[in-house]
Formats: structure tokens, sequence, C-alpha cells
């Protein structure tokens, strides 16, 4: 079984953004960029399979701008084969993500299709539904568990209110969640040994994809601040005004 | 130009998420079609009918519905799109599932998870979890929209309309993937991501079994229990309590936040609270900045106090 993981540069977690002051975006200048935490666990999870023998090959994709190639030598360090670079602008939008992995699927001929729920940058949680529909595959989002069973997967998934089992025929999508695992650190040895793994560069130009946005941002701000609130002296007050005065308990 | 919503239900009623998103398409002022898809869902139908402002309902009734896939519901939806210039679903787990399908089909990009409407070419969604607001602009013919169920006001029920119902047949590819079963979350207490009220416990807590100190809170207030990312990965909870950019993120009436530093993943996802309340030992904590009532102390004496001041 072959594994394609496309993987996204976003601000790192841990980070603080800031709005530009002009509000056209986010200040990306000499912040400190990661890989989404939610494609480093599907990187994981793919280098597990592979360990436990039911994968036989893992591709990471990425899609945006020359520093993204950090990301792939992480997702290579982490166990990953081999990567594709697809270079693009940092803002491109998802059904434009979906169309060109469409293509990279078409080269690569794939089984199965790893990628995280959303990208906490613009979180949009879309790219890996849209990637199943333009392939007419059948699609596990949110999945917080993932047992293969001969050809088919079993995927428990996170919906609102518990949990749902879904079992999938391959060639297949799944967007992982949180619970799937907690992904490791890349070993010093294996940073060093990622460095000689192949990455491939493939222009969208070259796969007939167009890459105009659809959507214009016509300002990015600062969300409302919350007014500051009070200090209260004790269990009693802090009752009583809960009561009285948020309302917040009968 | 008009507008087709696709119902979040329960088969017996129409999900609070629903409600929200017709006041949110309400705000559009186009005519308002809700497709209810489903095995046995008269009684949404009816209850829908007690919905003011709609022009039909259409009701999708059929085996293939009973479980709900993205494969199948988004052919639905596709096959009724034609006509309307506005998709619009509440942006839960389930909108999210099954909408950017239909959108690839048709070749739209979908605005996930619109906050506010400013005109039918104008929306606002929060980017960052919410440390970013983004206003966008559409020229696209037709719009595909989900909704962030607690930023509109849900529409009331109120008396029976004569709305028309109109019952359709789908003919569908038959899916790739099959339904095997679902484990509801423990029914003792309300789901995390829809309570009204959530206790969140941080590093402070100290240990997994000081954690029963804020579920008896919660369990006191008829709360679901939150953590932070801190209290998760030191062991104390699992994955699923936690609030956070990487976790969930929530807005409830009331978020009480115990032991909590106030890390910047954490208040992403629980910034959006009507009224926080924060306990914490530390004055200078950050959770302190966003909370509207702080109590500066040690937790331990804090919460029995506060256990029996609400029971008086």
């Amino acid at each position: 079984m072959k594994i394609l993981i496309p993987v996204k540069r976003v601000i790192d977690y841990n980070v603080k953004i800031r709005v530009k002051s002009d509000q056209s975006g986010v200040e990306l200048d000499n912040v400190k960029m990661a890989m989404n935490p939610f494609d480093e666990i599907a990187v994981e999870e793919a280098v597990r399979l592979k360990e436990q023998g039911k994968a036989t090959e893992l591709v990471a994709v990425t899609i945006g701008p020359a520093g993204a190639v950090e990301q792939l030598r992480t997702a290579l360090a982490l166990g990953v084969d081999r990567a594709i670079h697809v270079p693009a602008d940092a803002m491109i939008e998802p059904l434009n993500v979906a169309k060109i992995l469409a293509k990279i699927v078409e080269k690569e001929n794939p089984d199965l299709v790893l990628l995280g729920k959303q990208a906490i940058d613009d979180d949009a949680n879309q790219t890996g539904q849209m990637l199943a529909a333009l392939l007419d595959w059948p699609q596990a989002t949110f999945a917080s568990k993932i047992e293969m069973n001969g050809g088919d997967f079993s995927v428990t998934r996170e919906i609102d209110g518990g949990l749902e089992t879904l079992s999938l025929t391959l060639p297949a999508i799944i967007t992982t969640d949180l619970r799937l695992n907690t992904p490791r650190y890349a070993a010093l040895p294996n940073i060093m040994k990622a460095r000689q793994k192949p990455i491939e560069s493939i222009t969208p130009d070259s796969l007939g994809i167009a890459l105009q946005n659809r959507l214009t941002v016509i300002k990015v701000t600062e969300p409302g601040k919350r007014k500051s609130g009070i200090k209260v002296a004790d269990v009693a007050e802090l009752v009583r005004r809960l009561k009285e005065e948020a309302k917040a308990l009968s | 130009m008009s507008i087709l919503i696709l119902a979040e239900h329960d088969s017996a009623a129409l999900k609070a998420a629903t409600l929200s998103t017709i006041a949110a398409a309400k705000k559009l002022d186009l005519p308002i079609d809700l497709l209810v898809l489903g095995e046995g869902i008269d009684a949404v139908a009816t209850q829908a009918k007690n919905i003011e402002g709609l022009r039909k309902i259409i009701l999708g009734d059929n085996a293939v519905f009973k479980d709900i896939l993205a494969e199948t519901f988004s052919q639905a939806v596709l096959a009724l799109a034609g006509e309307y210039s506005f998709i619009l679903v509440p942006a839960t787990t389930f909108g999210k599932n099954i909408l950017p399908r239909v959108a690839a089909k048709l070749d739209i990009q979908q605005i996930s998870d619109v906050i506010d409407i400013e005109s039918p070419q104008r929306f606002v969604r929060p980017v960052y979890a919410g440390n970013a607001i983004q206003t966008i602009e559409t020229a696209q013919e037709k719009n595909i929209l989900t909704i962030r169920p607690t930023s509109f006001n849900a529409v009331a029920l109120g008396a029976a309309q004569d709305t028309p119902v109109e019952k359709k047949e789908f003919s569908l590819t038959p899916p790739r993937v099959r339904f095997v079963g679902i484990e509801a979350s423990k029914a003792d207490r309300p789901d995390l991501s829809s309570a009204r009220i959530v206790v969140s416990g941080g590093r402070g807590v100290g240990s997994k079994e000081n954690f029963k100190i804020i579920e008896e809170l919660a369990d006191r207030l008829g709360a679901a229990i939150g953590a932070s990312r801190a209290a998760v990965d030191a062991g104390y909870v699992p994955n699923d309590y936690q609030v956070g950019q990487t976790g969930k993120i929530i807005a409830p009436d009331l978020y009480i936040a115990i032991g909590i530093s106030g890390a910047i993943q954490h208040l992403a996802g629980m910034v959006g609270s009507k009224v926080i309340v924060a306990i914490n030992k530390d004055p200078d904590a950050p959770i302190f900045q966003v909370a509207d009532y702080g109590l500066v102390g040690d937790l331990f004496t804090i919460l029995p106090e506060l256990h029996n001041e609400l029971q008086k």
C-alpha cells in the first residue's frame, strides 16, 4: 500500500500571531513556521502503518513557498520515503490545493491519502473532502482511530456528541483528528539521513492548474477585545456576580 | 435567486445548529428551502413547519439516508444545487464533512465558518482559531457557506405555518463506504462542543486524581469538562477534553478556567465564551486578561467553597 501525505507549512501553534497594521493579513516574516499539527499526526500514522508492514511507500507533498521544503524535510526525517514540492504562494485556496493534489494522485497512484482535517492558519477544513469529491473516492474525516482489515479500513471518527465508525474500501481519503496519535520527534541521525532523501519539484503549470483565487480578502483584523474584567474578593462575591450581574447561573 | 439549507437533525427534531443556520440565511433576504434527508423523518418536517419564512421543505425520506454519509448526502445536495444561488449548512462535524464535497463538484470555493454576513457578497470568518478575523468578498455566482452556529441566534419555533412539503426521490451512486456504528458520548455530561457551561482544568490541578474536583464542580453545574493542552500532555485527562487551537474551539455561555495559566493555544479555543471565570493562584496569569471574573487563590481551597456556595 502506497500512502500520499499532503502537509502544509503554517505558523507554529505556539506563536502568538500578529495581524498586520494595514489589515492585509497576518505577519509571516520572521515568524517561526512549522508543519500543521494535524498533518504531523497524518505523517506519524503513515509511518506507523509502514512500521507495521502495512504500507510500502510513503510520499509527502506540500504546496507552498520555497520555505515549505523545510516541512518536507521534517516529514522525511520522521520516516517518509520521498517528497514532492509544488511551488505556490502562501495563500492558495483549498479548492486549488485539492485540484493540484488530484493531479499528484493521478501521477503517483497512492492507495490512501492521509492528511490533517484542517490547517491551523485558515481553518477551512475543506481540502480532504474536496480531494475525495474530485477523485470520487470515499472519505473518513476527523479520524481518531484507523484499523486495517485486509484491503479495507475501519476508521473511527470524532463527530459532535460521539464517535462514529466507518468501513472504507481503498483507494480512500482519511483526514486526521487530534486523538489519532501523538507524533514522535525526529531523531538526529534521521534528520541527517533525510537530507539525502529525494525532493521532486513539480510546478502547478506543468499539472495544468491555474492558481487564481476565487475569493478576495478585503481585510484581516484583530478580534474584538474582551472588555477587561474584574477580580473578585471571594467565592461568595463570584457566585453573586455570576447570578445577578452576568446571569450566567440560575 | 434562492437559498438551500441542508438540515442537521436527529430524526425527531432539527438540531439547534440548523435553526442558527436558518437565522444566518435570513440575512441574505432570499427565499429559503430546507432540505431534510433521513429515514422516517416526518416529525422533523412537522417541526420545520413551525419556522417562519421558509418557502418549502424538501423531504428526502429514504433508507439510503438512514446513516449520514458525506458520499450520499452530497449527491442529494448536488442533485438540487442547480437552481440555488446559496447552499448553507451548519459548521458542525455534520456540515464540515459533507459540504466541501458539494463545493468541489460544483467548482466553487467554499466559505467556511461564517460568523457574520455583511452582504450577499461579503462574509466574515475567523482564521487562526479566532485570533484574526477575515472579511472576504466573493464574485462567484453560486456560494457555498458553512455557518458557525454560536454566531447567530437560532430562529424561534412558533405557530405552524402552511409551508409546502415536497417529497423528493434521489438516484444515487452507491458509495464505497459503509456505516458501521456510533458510540454516543456518555450521556451523563453534556457534549463539550455544545455545552452551555464548561468547567476546564489545567496543569494547576496537579494530577489525574485531583481532576475529580473539576468533575464534581462540572456535575454540580450540569457542565461539560474541558482541559488545557498542558493538562492533556501531563496525562490528567484524555485528548478529547482539550480546549484550544488544536483541540476544540468552543463558545459556551459560561467558561470556568481552573488552574489554567492561559497559553495562547488555550485562549484561542475559548475566548469566544460569553462569560469567562478564571481561578488561579498566580495573579499575573494571562488567563485573567480575558476573564470577566477572576479569583486569585488556591483552587483546592476555592473549589470546596464554591461547591458549598452553589448548594445554598
